[in-house]
């Protein structure tokens, strides 16, 4: 039974790579993607990285997906989504998924929205050393060198992307 | 408490995926998507083996993993737009411009 998680995002995992190998159509590689990243950011959870989840659904689930969908968009004109819907009586599948969730949510809620007050102290990630103290310590020169590398690539995406002004 | 080789082969697996994706794919879109799920192995993999060794270095090394990967996505992008305004055409076959 322990192992259920795991092996629930392992075939998610592995299954939305393959999706994203093997599809023709860009986007929903794109799409499939974004899966992989939300997986594998669960599978960071079963790991106890917390934070490193987190930074993996921000960073990777949004921003770099949200970047490959734009790219896509860009590149490759598709159709509009205009005209009669091929998939119209899939449409009425959505309103039983979404109360689905809202209910879900709720639940959630309901049995651990109200235990903060008796929270217990925030224990370490793993291990001896946290995370964010490493950060600052031994990996602060990288730390430092990031920033530099992100802003190199800002400067550098601007001025590959411009426009001659004629 | 899963073991954290299975980690590790789960994170090979992915990798194996990734490289399949750069070798058999001409949409240098779908290359760059497969280079993402490569270095997601590998962060996968760091992650496990912080976990096993109960330090939290392997999280630290994937973090930084994480802003190149932005960095090269973001620049990458930008490259293979500049390259479409050029020539029309999305093939890494047609791509010879740089050839030596």
């Amino acid at each position: 039974m322990a192992y259920a998680p795991f092996l629930l995002f392992a075939f998610l995992v592995v299954g939305s790579a393959l999706g994203v190998i093997l599809l023709r159509n860009p986007i929903h590689a794109a799409l499939f993607l974004t899966v992989n990243l939300a997986g594998v950011a669960a599978l960071y959870l079963t790991l106890q990285a917390q934070f490193l989840a987190l930074v993996q659904v921000i960073v990777y689930a949004g921003a770099i997906a949200v970047l490959f969908v734009f790219a896509i968009m860009v590149l490759i004109p598709g159709k509009e989504e205009t005209g009669p819907d091929p998939l119209r009586a899939q449409r009425w599948l959505a309103v039983p998924f979404a109360g689905l969730l809202l209910l879900e949510t709720l639940l959630i809620l309901r049995s651990s929205g109200m235990q903060t007050a008796t929270r217990p102290a925030a224990s370490a990630a793993v291990g001896n050393e946290p995370l964010y103290r490493l950060l600052l310590t031994d990996f602060l020169f990288p730390f430092e060198v990031t920033s530099v590398l992100l802003l190199t690539a800002l400067v550098g995406v601007m001025a590959l992307t411009r426009r001659k002004v004629s | 408490m899963v073991p954290e080789s299975y980690y590790v082969a789960l994170s090979a697996g992915l990798f194996a995926i990734g490289v399949l994706g750069v070798l058999i794919r001409r949409d240098p879109l779908v290359i760059f998507m497969s280079i993402e799920l490569m270095l997601n192995a590998a962060n996968l993999a760091l992650v496990a083996f912080g976990h096993r060794h109960g330090v939290a270095d392997g999280q630290a090394l994937a973090l930084f993993v994480m802003a190149v990967a932005a960095a090269e996505v973001a620049v990458g992008l930008a490259i293979i737009v500049a390259i479409f305004q050029l020539r029309r055409r999305l093939s890494v076959d047609e791509l010879s411009v740089m050839r030596g």
